[in-house]
Order: C-alpha cells, then sequence, then structure tokens
C-alpha cells in the first residue's frame, strides 16, 4: 500500500474516533497513551543516539510540578506556565547535560548521573510538602466549572483528546524533523566513535547538549499536560525513578530507532496493565485458607518478564524487528543486525 | 543565625549525629558490597540489588515469625536464598546478554527489578511486616544512645569488607577473579572456565545481599517496595567508591551517610538526600572514576 494513503487514513481514524460512540473510559485510556507516547518519543529523540537517561522523570516533574505552583500560588495562567515550565526543564537539563558532555560521561556513568537527578528532584518535592504536598500529591484548582480557556482546564473529554492528538503529532513531526537534520548524522558519529567524530569537526558537546535540552522540554511538555489533564500529580505518578524506567522500557518494548516506537511501546505496556488489571482484579485469589496471592502484583509481574523478554530476543523492539522483516522480504535477503 | 548554626555544631546533639551517621555507613557500606563485586567482575549493574535484598528480608521475616526458627538460622537461609537468586539472575538473563550493549544489560535487570517488584506483591501483599525484634540501644552517656543494630552491621560490613579482601588477594579463586576483572578475553584463551567464574561470583554478590537483608530486616519494615527507598543510594556508593574497588566503596558509603545525616540534623532528612544525591553528581563530574580510585 502506498505509505501517503496509509498515513491519510490512520490520521482520519484518529480525528473520526471520538464521533465514533466511543465510551468515556475507553476514550481516556486513548488520551493517556497519546500523552504518553508524547514523553516517550521525546526520550527516544535522545536515547536512539546512545544517550541513556534515566531523569527523564525529573523533567516531567519540573513539567508537571512548575506549572501547578504557578498556578496556584500565583494565579499565572498556564498558557504562560507551560512555556516557563518548559524553560526550567531546559535549563536543569544544560545544568546536568553540559558538564557531563564536557567531562565526557557516557554510557551507564551518564545512566547513574541522571538517575540521581531524578531522585534529587523527587526529594526535593517530599521535603517541601508544606507547598507540595510531598508524596501525597498536589492538585491544581479548578477554574469555574467546566471548560476553562484561561487555566487550561476541561472536563469534557472530547476537547481533550484533540489537544492530545495535536500534541502527539507535534511529537512525531518533531522526530522526523530531527531524523533528517544534519544534527542526525552528527550525533550518530559522536556515538560511534567521540574522538574520530570531533576530528572531521563535528561539535561533540554541543550538538548533544541541543538534543538533551529539546529532549527534557518535550518531556516537560508531556508533565504540564498530564497534570492538565488529570488534575492530579504526585513525585511518583510522573517523577523519581519508577517513572524514568518506565520511559525507558516502554520506547524499548516499541523500538527506539523509529518514529512510530514509542507510540507502539505506550500502545502496548499502558494496555497490557490496563487489561491485566480489568482481567485479573484486585481480589485476592486464596489458595488455601492461609495463602492467599494478592493478584494486584501480576501486572507488575508480566511487565517485568515482558521486558527482559525482549531485551533478550527482540532488541530492536517491536516495530523495529518488524521494519527489519519488512526489508528482508523486500530485498531478498537478511538484515544485517 | 550564625550564633544559632555554631551553637548547633558544637552540641552533643550533633556529635551523636555524627556517629548515627558513621553507623549509617556501615549499613550503606554492606549494602554494596555485594553489588560492587558484581560490578568489579562481570561488569553489569544490577539495578535489581536492592529487590534481592528485599526478598531476602521476606525469606528472613516467614523463617522466623511463621516458621519459627531462630533468627540466626533464619537469616543463614536468607543468605542461601539470597545466594541462589543471584545465580539464577546470572543464569537465566545476565548470561544472555554478555556480549549485548552495556545498557541493554542495565534494562534487563530493571526488568527483574519489576519482575521482583510483582512476585513480591502476589505472594505477600502489601502490608509492611515488621520482624518484632529489637537488640535495644547502647547508652554511651545521657544523651547519646547508639543502635546495637547499627553496630552490629558496622562491625560486618567491616568484617566483610576484610574476609572479602583476603579472599580476593590470597585464594586462588580469588586471584582468578581478579584477573578476569581485569581482561575478560585473556582470560578465556588461558584456559579459565569464565561463565563458571561469573556465576560463582553472582552467587556471592547475592549471598552479601541476604546478610545486608539480616541486617535491614533488625531495624526496618519489609514491603514489596522497599528497594526503591534503598536501591538509588546503593549504586551511587558503588559507583563514588570506584567500581569494583571494595575499600573504595567502603569509604564512599561514610561520605554519604555523613552527608545524609548531617543535612537531616540541620533540616528534614529528604534534605540530607539530596544534598548526597547532588554530591554524587558533582563528584562524578570531578571524578568519574570514582572518588578513591587509584590513580592508572
Amino acid at each position: 500500500m502506498n505509505s501517503k494513503l496509509l498515513i491519510a487514513v490512520v490520521a482520519a481514524v484518529l480525528v473520526a474516533l471520538p464521533f465514533l460512540g466511543l465510551d468515556s473510559y475507553p476514550l481516556h485510556l486513548v488520551i493517556v497513551i497519546l500523552i504518553w507516547s508524547f514523553a516517550y518519543t521525546g526520550w527516544s529523540i535522545m536515547g536512539r543516539f546512545g544517550l541513556v537517561s534515566l531523569g527523564h522523570g525529573a523533567f516531567m516533574a519540573v513539567g508537571g510540578y512548575v506549572t501547578a505552583l504557578l498556578w496556584n500560588e500565583l494565579g499565572l495562567t498556564p498558557w504562560i506556565g507551560i512555556p516557563i515550565a518548559m524553560l526550567c526543564a531546559g535549563g536543569l537539563a544544560v545544568l546536568i547535560g553540559y558538564p557531563c558532555f564536557k567531562f565526557r560521561i557516557v554510557g551507564h556513568y551518564f545512566a547513574l548521573v541522571t538517575l540521581a537527578l531524578s531522585e534529587v528532584v523527587r526529594q526535593i518535592i517530599i521535603a517541601t510538602r508544606d507547598t507540595t504536598g510531598g508524596s501525597l500529591g498536589y492538585t491544581p484548582e479548578r477554574h469555574g466549572d467546566g471548560w476553562s480557556v484561561i487555566a487550561l482546564q476541561s472536563d469534557d473529554r472530547m476537547v481533550f483528546y484533540f489537544v492530545a492528538l495535536a500534541v502527539w503529532m507535534a511529537g512525531i513531526v518533531i522526530w522526523r524533523l530531527v531524523d533528517r537534520s544534519m544534527a542526525r548524522y552528527a550525533l550518530e558519529a559522536i556515538s560511534e566513535d567521540e574522538d574520530a567524530s570531533a576530528a572531521v569537526g563535528v561539535r561533540v558537546t554541543r550538538e548533544k547538549l541541543k538534543v538533551t535540552v529539546l529532549s527534557a522540554v518535550m518531556t516537560a511538555f508531556a508533565g504540564a499536560m498530564y497534570c492538565q489533564y488529570q488534575m492530579f500529580i504526585s513525585p511518583d505518578t510522573i517523577g523519581g525513578v519508577g517513572i524514568s524506567l518506565q520511559i525507558v522500557f516502554a520506547v524499548v518494548v516499541g523500538g527506539i530507532y523509529n518514529s512510530l516506537g514509542p507510540t507502539i511501546g505506550a500502545v502496548i505496556t499502558l494496555l497490557l496493565a490496563e487489561v491485566l488489571r480489568i482481567w485479573i482484579g484486585t481480589e485476592a485469589y486464596c489458595l488455601t485458607e492461609k495463602i492467599c496471592l494478592n493478584v494486584a502484583g501480576v501486572p507488575l509481574l508480566v511487565y517485568g518478564i515482558m521486558l527482559i523478554l525482549f531485551i533478550i530476543f527482540l532488541p530492536k523492539g517491536i516495530v523495529g524487528a518488524v521494519a527489519d522483516r519488512w526489508q528482508a522480504r523486500n530485498n531478498g535477503s537478511v538484515p544485517a543486525k | 543565625m550564625f550564633a544559632e548554626f555554631t551553637e548547633a555544631l558544637f552540641s552533643i546533639f550533633f556529635i551523636e549525629t555524627l556517629i548515627n551517621g558513621l553507623l549509617l555507613g556501615g549499613v550503606l557500606a554492606l549494602l554494596s558490597l555485594g553489588l560492587n563485586l558484581i560490578f568489579g567482575v562481570i561488569d553489569v549493574v544490577w539495578i535489581c540489588y536492592a529487590e534481592i535484598i528485599m526478598l531476602g528480608m521476606y525469606t528472613i521475616y516467614f523463617l522466623h515469625v511463621d516458621g519459627g526458627m531462630p533468627l540466626i538460622l533464619a537469616a543463614a537461609c536468607g543468605v542461601g536464598v539470597t545466594a541462589l537468586l543471584g545465580w539464577l539472575t546470572h543464569r537465566l538473563v545476565i548470561g544472555y546478554l554478555l556480549q549485548a550493549a552495556p545498557i541493554n544489560q542495565l534494562l534487563a535487570t530493571g526488568g527483574l527489578l519489576f519482575f521482583f517488584q510483582g512476585a513480591a506483591m502476589v505472594a505477600f501483599g502489601i502490608e509492611f511486616r515488621n520482624l518484632g525484634v529489637s537488640l535495644g540501644s547502647l547508652a554511651l552517656s545521657e544523651d547519646i544512645y547508639l543502635s546495637w543494630t547499627r553496630l552490629l552491621s558496622f562491625a560486618i560490613a567491616a568484617g566483610v569488607v576484610v574476609v572479602l579482601y583476603q579472599f580476593l588477594s590470597r585464594s586462588y579463586l580469588g586471584a582468578a577473579i581478579r584477573a578476569i576483572s581485569q581482561d575478560r578475553e585473556i582470560m578465556i584463551l588461558m584456559g579459565v572456565n569464565t561463565k563458571k567464574l561469573y556465576l560463582l561470583t553472582s552467587a556471592i554478590g547475592g549471598g552479601l545481599a541476604g546478610l545486608a537483608a539480616a541486617l535491614l530486616a533488625l531495624q526496618y519494615d519489609v514491603h514489596p517496595f522497599i528497594g526503591l527507598s534503598f536501591g538509588p543510594i546503593t549504586f551511587m556508593v558503588c559507583v563514588m567508591g570506584g567500581l569494583g574497588n571494595m575499600v573504595g566503596g567502603f569509604l564512599a558509603a561514610f561520605v554519604f551517610s555523613e552527608l545524609i545525616t548531617i543535612g537531616g540534623y540541620f533540616a528534614e532528612l529528604e534534605w540530607g538526600y539530596v544534598l548526597a544525591f547532588a554530591f554524587f553528581i558533582f563528584a562524578m563530574f570531578i571524578r568519574p572514576e570514582g572518588l578513591f580510585a587509584r590513580k592508572s
């Protein structure tokens, strides 16, 4: 099939989706998946070049908390609050990224430094619990009933669906723009060999920093969106090591080298969790009178096994594996690993 | 303001804080020992290490509280279970990823982290469980009390470092382990069975997790997510000590614990952690090879 036609069909289906008589709950799921997909896409923009950050929970938390705090404490509309939050996240990315790249901190050292960043932001949120509510979470104040343009709030899921859809599409477009830019070649060269690429004139620190800031800003925007939609944030739902790992894993499952990989990863991991939760339920399941199983842990358990299997058998993710097959069939040859 | 600060600095409670920090350092050192060994020998970051400790704590809890086993015996069984878990981690997961990118190895153990948490939640529920054993505390003076558990952790951590050091430097197996961490390829040509050595290291590392579990179970309630509260700090200790450097890791544990307790003394405990993590990030910029790494 023609790929342009395919894109048109998918776009039409996505636009028509809320008019197909979807219930409120599935629509909610779709919105959540779109918002997370945007965050995952943001992560993969740098992750695909070997810059594995475990600190994106920090950027997401900054996005959500700065926006909500400005609104509640200063009455500053999210229209201004979100850009400020994105600026903060960008600043934080420079603060961490610049020395990291300058001092050549790469590989799992980079992962561990950014992991520490997630923890720093999470602990600060908990420590300032008088303002931020600590681990109990934080809720932006409602502005009037229903729809409020100034507060960017709405209880109409339909409105949010289209906002989330537009944001998600923008994410895919940004991914593709980076993919087609000169920066991509520079970053690929850097991920292969920093010294060699510096020798041929690639400005290593600057290129890495640019992509890191872009990725952090996108993730912060996703955090703000999540906050505006759910009207509740807590250090564990949008920040900390748990969320940072969740971001990385979803992208690994979907596929890191393809623009739709992170989205597919979001669909699979989030749907899997929901389906398992509904299917298995949360009631305790007792084998005998004394031994009861708490099945609420099953999604986590399955998720863990799935990740291990993916990393061992499909390191390029689902989209990557499918793309390889597709290419092999078209060329009649086996793709090089 | 300044007068207050100096007064706080010289108060008896500050001295107590410093000593408690020292003892917390013993706990941290013990936590990071096994991870450090695995790091140094296999060159893999086990993100799930704290979860293995969590499962060790559960083993001890159930054997002691439900099974009525004496605490020492239960702790020994805990060490056995975690050693087996360490062995299995290498046998079933890491063994297949030795040639993969380091980051994939790290992520696979992240999958194990979720698996262990999920399994613990399914099997044991989410209640907090307390061993109900307290060793009490030692009164140094009217105002200063030191917890026996922490003193014990400190002593055991110091003891294990010495034993491990002797094992690595004196025994034949230890020499093989040290050699393999220096050059992986050559060792195979020398006719050494690297697979066996890796499995042995993983089992020893796992067993050390069980030892840490026994001492943690005396101080904290166990629940499926307890690993998240001390997992990150454990990696930081290992990295800051210089990966695979036992003595460095031991010293780094004390730097961290003092930062945490001093931060917690002047403000809330969370600020202590913020201080420690921020220090870690900063230290990585200046000395990425670890604070106590030997100059090569």
